[in-house]
C-alpha cells in the first residue's frame, strides 16, 4: 500500500466545539429554556403490569398554574415505535403516547405541564388512578412459559415489515440463519463445547439526561429542540404520534450531553410537542437521573447458548449461537439488536457450518433500546468466552486459536448475506483488516508471553491476563443514507450543513476535516451546522457506527464538487483550463507557475464580478457495505482470593479503524467505550425487587467509574486503508465497549481458574465461584 | 414570590443581590440568572456536573441551598475564561482531545481549578482523589487525566 499523505485528515486538529464547551457557553437544550416555559412532568406507573381501571385528572386540571394534563383519554391512540430507525421501522408498533395498560414500573400514566416544577409535581399527586394489578412477567424464562400473562394483548400491536411477531407468546422478534449443517458437524466433531451465558441489563448514563424544549413558532409550526441522535426520525415519529403533517414539525439538535444509543429513541418529544401544540406555550421537560434509569432505555440482556465443534487438528467446524434477548415492556430495537448479536460477531471466525437464532421476548421490565455495541456487546461476551474455553479444551493458546481462525482481507462470511436488519443482509468481502497486527501489538503491550497457568498461581492476590477479538460494522448497508451540503462564502470559508448528529463524538470536526481535505483548505475554514430538519439535508442520524463512513463519503463528494466549481472560476480568473490548475492551501495555482488566486479571490469573483453563481454542492451517500473495524483487547486483572475483590491493573485496546481521521478523537472513542465496558463488566447492574421495581436508581448505588477507578489504559490505533471509506476510514465508536466483558472473564479464569458465565463479575460472584471450585 | 429572601454574594468577582425562594438550590439560582454553564446531571450530588467554587472550595451546587452562599465568594465557569482569555485548564483539555460531549466539562474544570489553585503541585494521587466526584461517560478519563497533569506540570518551577 502506497503511503498516503494527508494535510488535514489524520491530524488531531482542535475539536471545533472544544473551547466553547470548556467555556460553558449555552449550547445544550436546557440552556435555551425561556423564562416563561412550562415544566412538564410524568406520572409513572408504580406497577409492573396493570390495567388503568379509572383515572381522574379533574383535580389536577383545576389547580392554578396547571396548563395541560395528558393521559390516554385525551390524546390520539396511535400505535408506533419509539425506536429511531429507518422507515418502515423494523421494531414493532406496540407503543402509544399513553395507554390504558401499563407494562413496567416507570411506564407512562399521565403527564402535566405547569408554570413551575413544584406545581407540576403537586398536580401529579392530584391525579387519581385505580389499577387492576396483573401478574408481572419478570424474566425471559417466565415470558416464554406456556400460559404466561400476555404483555401486548392490544389489537393494534403489529410488525410493519414482514418479520415474525408473536405478541400472544410474548415474542417481539425472531430471526435465524443456517449455513451448512451445524448439528451434523457437532455430532462428528473431535472437540465440542456447549455453554450458556447471561449478560445483564444496564443503562447508558449520559451525564445529560433526556431533555427537550418545544414551542409553536409565529407561523404555527411546532419547533422542538431536543437532545437526540436522530433528528429526522424524531421529526417523523413526532408528527406520526401527534397526527400532524411532517412539515408542521421542526426538530433542532443543539449539542448533546452524551447519547451512547439511548438518544436514538424518540422518548419525550411527543409529549412536549403535544403540550406545546395544545397550550401554545413553550414546554420544557428534563428527566431526573432516576427517570433516566427507570423510564428511558437500557441494554437488552441476553441469554446465549454457544456451541462449537472442531476437527482433530483443532480447526473450527461448527459455530452455533442461540440468543434470547429481553426487550422489556416494549420492542424498541428488539429485532435489530438480536440480529446484530449474530451479524456482528459470527463472521469473525471461519467455520463451514454456522447456526444462529435470535428471539426477543417481552417482559414487564424497563425497555431495551439501542446501546453502543448493539447486540454485539452481548454476543461478544458469549462467543469470546467460549472461544477461550474451547482453545483450552483443544490444548492451544487462545491467541493462536484466534489467529488461526479470524477472517482476513479478501475473505467473506455467509453471515453477511444472511443477516440484515429486518431483512436479508448484504454480501460483502472484507476490505481492510488489521486484526493480526492488533493481536500482535496488543499481546506485546500486555505481556502475553508471561501469562502463566492459573494452577501454578499462589498467594492471596493473583493476577491473570485475558484477551478477545472483536469486529463491528460501519453503517447499515443499503439502508442508511447521509447527505451534506457545502457552500462557499466571500472570505473563502465554507458552510457545511449536515443532518449527521454529533453526540459528543466529534463527528462535526471529523466531517469538517474530510471537507477541508477534499476541497484543499483547513478545517477551521469549515463552519459546521448540524442538525436542524429545516436547514440541513437528511441523515439517518448517529447510530450503527455510521457517521464517519456514511456521511463522511457524502461530505467528501460534496467537497470534490465544490472544488471543481472553484477550479472553473479560477480558470476564468487565470485564463487557464481547469486541468492546468491545482489547489493547495486554500489557493489555486497554475501548474506552470504562471499565477495563482486565493479562495477569497475565487469566492468574491463568483459572487460579485462576472458570471455569478453560488459555489455550492449537495451530496447524498448510501452505503453498499459495512466494513468492520477490528480490535484485539487484553487485560490484566488482580483478584483478592479472600474477598473476590477484582481490580483491572492494565487494559490494552488495539483497534483497526482504517484511517483515523482524527487520531485523538478516535482514541477517545476507544477509551470511553472501554471504560464504559469495564464498569459494565464489574459494577453496573439493575437491582429489582419482586415487583419489578428498580431499587438502585441513582449514581449512589449504580456505580459508574470515576477517574479514580481508571486502570492503566493503552490505546493502540492500527492504521489500515479501507478503500470504500472516506480517505480510508472505517468506524470506531462502538467496537470498544464489546471487549471488557469477555476479556475480564478470560482474565479472571487465568487468575483463579473460575469461569464466570454471567455478568457482572462482582466480588461476591467471583468469591462464590471460587468456593465451589 | 411568597417567602422570598434577598441574599448578596460575590459572583465571579462582582457583588450581586438576588431574591431567592425558600429552599432554592444554588444551581437553580445560577441557571435562572443566565449562568447556564453550570450543568445539572443528577440533582442529588452524585455526578459533579454542577460543580462551582465557593470560597475556594469545589462544591456541588445542586445540593447547596442558595442562602448558604450569603456573603461568600462564588465562582462559576463563566468567571473562569472566555474567548481570547481561555484558562490554561480549558486550553489543556481542548488540546488533549479531552472534550467530547462537554456536558461534564464545566463542573470538571471547576473541581480541577479549586484543586490546582490550592495545591499547584498536586500529586497524581491528589488529582485522582479530588476528581472522583466528577463523572464523565464519554472519555474514559484518559485524556482528561493527561490534560490535568499537563496543567499541574506547567505550574511547576522549571528545574535548572
Amino acid at each position: 500500500m502506497a503511503k498516503r499523505t494527508f494535510k488535514v485528515v489524520n491530524q488531531s486538529v482542535t475539536k471545533l466545539d472544544a473551547i466553547p464547551l470548556a467555556l460553558g457557553k449555552p449550547l445544550f437544550v436546557a440552556d435555551f429554556k425561556p423564562a416563561d416555559a412550562l415544566y412538564a412532568k410524568f406520572l409513572w406507573s408504580p406497577h409492573a403490569h396493570a390495567i388503568i381501571k379509572s383515572i381522574d385528572i379533574s383535580a389536577a386540571e383545576k389547580m392554578p398554574g396547571v396548563h395541560c394534563v395528558l393521559y390516554h383519554g385525551n390524546v390520539p391512540r396511535i400505535a408506533h415505535t419509539t425506536a429511531g430507525q429507518g422507515y418502515p421501522e423494523p421494531s414493532p408498533y406496540d407503543t402509544f403516547m399513553f395507554d390504558r395498560k401499563v407494562r413496567y414500573v416507570g411506564d407512562r400514566v399521565a403527564a402535566v405541564a405547569a408554570e413551575t416544577l413544584e406545581i407540576a409535581e403537586a398536580a401529579l399527586k392530584a391525579i387519581r388512578v385505580e389499577y387492576e394489578i396483573l401478574k408481572p412477567v419478570l424474566s425471559i424464562e417466565e415470558a416464554l412459559q406456556e400460559g404466561s400473562p400476555v404483555i401486548h394483548d392490544e389489537p393494534e400491536a403489529r410488525a410493519i415489515i414482514p418479520v415474525p411477531y408473536e405478541p400472544q407468546k410474548n415474542i417481539a422478534a425472531k430471526v435465524g440463519m443456517d449455513v451448512g449443517n451445524v448439528e451434523q458437524a457437532i455430532a462428528g466433531a473431535a472437540y465440542k463445547l456447549d455453554n450458556s451465558y447471561y449478560i445483564h441489563l444496564a443503562q447508558h448514563c449520559p451525564i445529560e439526561p433526556h431533555v427537550a424544549l418545544a414551542h409553536v413558532d409565529a407561523e404555527g409550526r411546532l419547533v422542538i429542540r431536543t437532545s437526540t441522535q436522530v433528528p429526522f426520525h424524531a421529526r417523523r415519529i413526532t408528527a406520526q404520534v401527534l397526527d400532524i403533517p411532517v412539515r408542521m414539525v421542526r426538530v433542532i439538535k443543539p449539542r448533546i450531553g452524551g447519547g451512547f444509543g439511548v438518544k436514538q429513541e424518540v422518548l419525550i418529544e411527543d409529549v412536549v410537542g403535544m403540550m406545546a401544540w395544545r397550550t401554545r406555550r413553550p414546554v420544557f421537560l428534563m428527566y431526573t437521573r432516576e427517570e433516566e434509569f427507570v423510564s428511558s432505555r437500557t441494554r437488552h440482556p441476553e441469554r446465549i447458548r454457544v456451541r462449537l465443534g472442531a476437527d482433530p487438528e483443532g480447526t473450527l467446524t461448527a459455530l452455533s449461537m442461540d440468543c434470547i434477548s429481553n426487550t422489556g415492556a416494549y420492542g424498541a430495537h428488539a429485532l435489530t439488536v438480536v440480529c446484530n448479536s449474530g451479524s456482528k460477531v459470527l463472521p469473525l471466525y471461519r467455520s463451514a457450518n454456522v447456526h444462529f437464532t435470535g428471539t426477543a421476548v417481552y417482559t414487564n421490565l424497563p425497555v431495551g433500546g439501542a446501546y453502543r455495541g448493539y447486540g454485539a456487546t452481548q454476543a461478544a461476551f458469549a462467543v469470546e468466552s467460549a472461544v477461550d474455553e474451547f482453545a483450552e479444551t483443544i490444548g492451544i493458546d487462545p491467541l493462536v486459536f484466534r489467529m488461526n481462525h479470524h477472517i482476513r482481507s479478501g475473505e467473506t462470511s455467509p453471515v453477511f448475506a444472511a443477516l440484515g436488519e429486518g431483512k436479508a443482509g448484504v454480501q460483502q468481502s472484507i476490505g481492510s483488516c488489521g486484526l493480526d497486527k492488533c493481536i500482535k501489538l496488543g499481546a506485546k503491550a500486555i505481556g502475553w508471553k508471561k501469562r502463566g497457568d492459573w494452577r501454578k498461581k499462589k498467594g492471596r492476590y493473583r493476577r491473570g491476563i485475558g484477551m478477545c477479538c472483536l469486529m463491528q460494522g460501519s453503517s447499515i448497508p443499503e439502508i442508511d443514507m447521509g447527505a451534506a451540503s457545502l457552500k462557499m462564502n466571500e472570505d473563502g470559508s465554507f458552510n457545511l450543513l449536515m443532518g449527521a448528529t454529533d453526540l459528543g463524538t466529534g463527528s462535526d470536526t471529523v466531517l469538517a476535516q474530510i471537507a477541508a481535505e477534499a476541497i484543499g483548505t483547513t478545517s477551521d475554514k469549515i463552519l459546521v451546522y448540524s442538525s436542524d430538519t429545516d436547514m440541513t439535508p437528511f441523515d439517518v442520524g448517529a447510530y450503527a457506527s455510521s457517521t464517519t463512513y456514511l456521511t463522511g463519503n457524502a461530505v467528501l463528494d460534496a467537497g470534490l464538487k465544490v472544488k471543481k466549481q472553484i477550479l472553473s472560476v479560477a480558470a476564468e480568473l487565470l485564463e487557464k483550463k481547469p486541468s492546468e490548475l491545482e489547489v493547495r492551501d486554500a489557493q489555486v495555482f497554475a501548474k506552470d507557475g504562471s499565477g495563482s488566486v486565493t479562495f477569497q479571490d475565487v469566492a468574491l469573483h463568483s459572487l460579485y464580478a462576472a458570471n455569478q453563481f453560488q459555489i455550492a454542492a449537495i451530496s447524498s451517500n448510501i452505503s453498499h457495505k459495512s466494513p468492520p473495524p477490528f480490535a484485539a483487547h487484553f487485560a490484566e486483572v488482580e483478584i483478592d482470593t479472600e474477598t473476590g475483590l477484582i481490580r483491572v491493573v492494565k487494559y490494552v485496546a488495539a483497534t483497526d479503524c482504517g484511517t483515523a481521521i482524527h487520531p485523538k478523537l478516535a482514541e477517545g472513542q476507544v477509551e470511553g467505550a472501554v471504560m464504559n465496558g469495564i464498569c459494565y463488566a464489574l459494577t453496573e447492574q439493575y437491582l429489582f425487587n419482586e415487583k419489578g421495581r428498580m431499587t438502585n436508581d441513582s449514581f449512589l448505588n449504580y456505580k459508574i467509574y470515576s477517574m479514580r477507578d481508571k486502570p492503566e489504559m493503552v490505546t493502540i490505533l492500527v492504521p489500515t486503508y479501507e478503500k470504500t471509506g472516506p480517505f480510508g476510514a472505517k468506524s470506531v465508536s462502538e467496537i470498544g465497549i464489546n471487549g471488557p466483558c469477555p476479556v475480564i472473564a478470560n482474565a479472571i479464569y487465568n487468575a483463579v481458574g473460575v469461569r464466570l458465565r454471567e455478568t457482572p463479575f462482582t466480588p461476591e460472584k467471583i468469591w462464590r465461584a471460587m468456593q465451589q471450585h | 414570590m411568597s417567602g422570598t429572601k434577598t441574599i448578596s454574594f460575590t459572583l465571579n468577582g462582582a457583588k450581586k443581590e438576588f431574591a431567592i425562594a425558600p429552599g432554592e438550590l444554588l444551581v437553580k439560582l445560577l441557571r435562572r440568572s443566565g449562568l447556564t454553564g453550570t450543568k445539572e446531571g443528577c440533582d442529588e450530588g452524585t455526578c459533579g456536573a454542577c460543580t462551582v467554587i465557593v470560597d475556594g472550595r469545589a462544591v456541588m451546587s445542586c445540593i447547596m441551598p442558595a442562602f448558604l452562599v450569603e456573603g461568600r465568594r462564588v465562582e462559576t465557569i463563566e468567571g473562569v475564561g472566555d474567548f481570547g482569555k481561555v484558562h490554561p485548564i480549558q486550553q489543556a483539555l481542548a488540546d488533549a482531545g479531552a472534550v467530547q460531549c462537554g456536558y461534564c466539562i464545566p463542573g470538571l474544570i471547576m473541581s480541577a481549578k479549586a484543586l490546582l489553585e490550592e495545591k499547584p503541585d498536586a500529586s497524581d494521587e491528589d488529582i485522582r482523589t479530588h476528581m472522583d466526584g466528577n463523572l464523565c461517560r464519554c472519555t474514559g478519563y484518559e485524556k482528561i487525566w493527561t490534560a490535568l497533569r499537563n496543567v499541574r506540570d506547567a505550574n511547576q518551577p522549571k528545574q535548572a
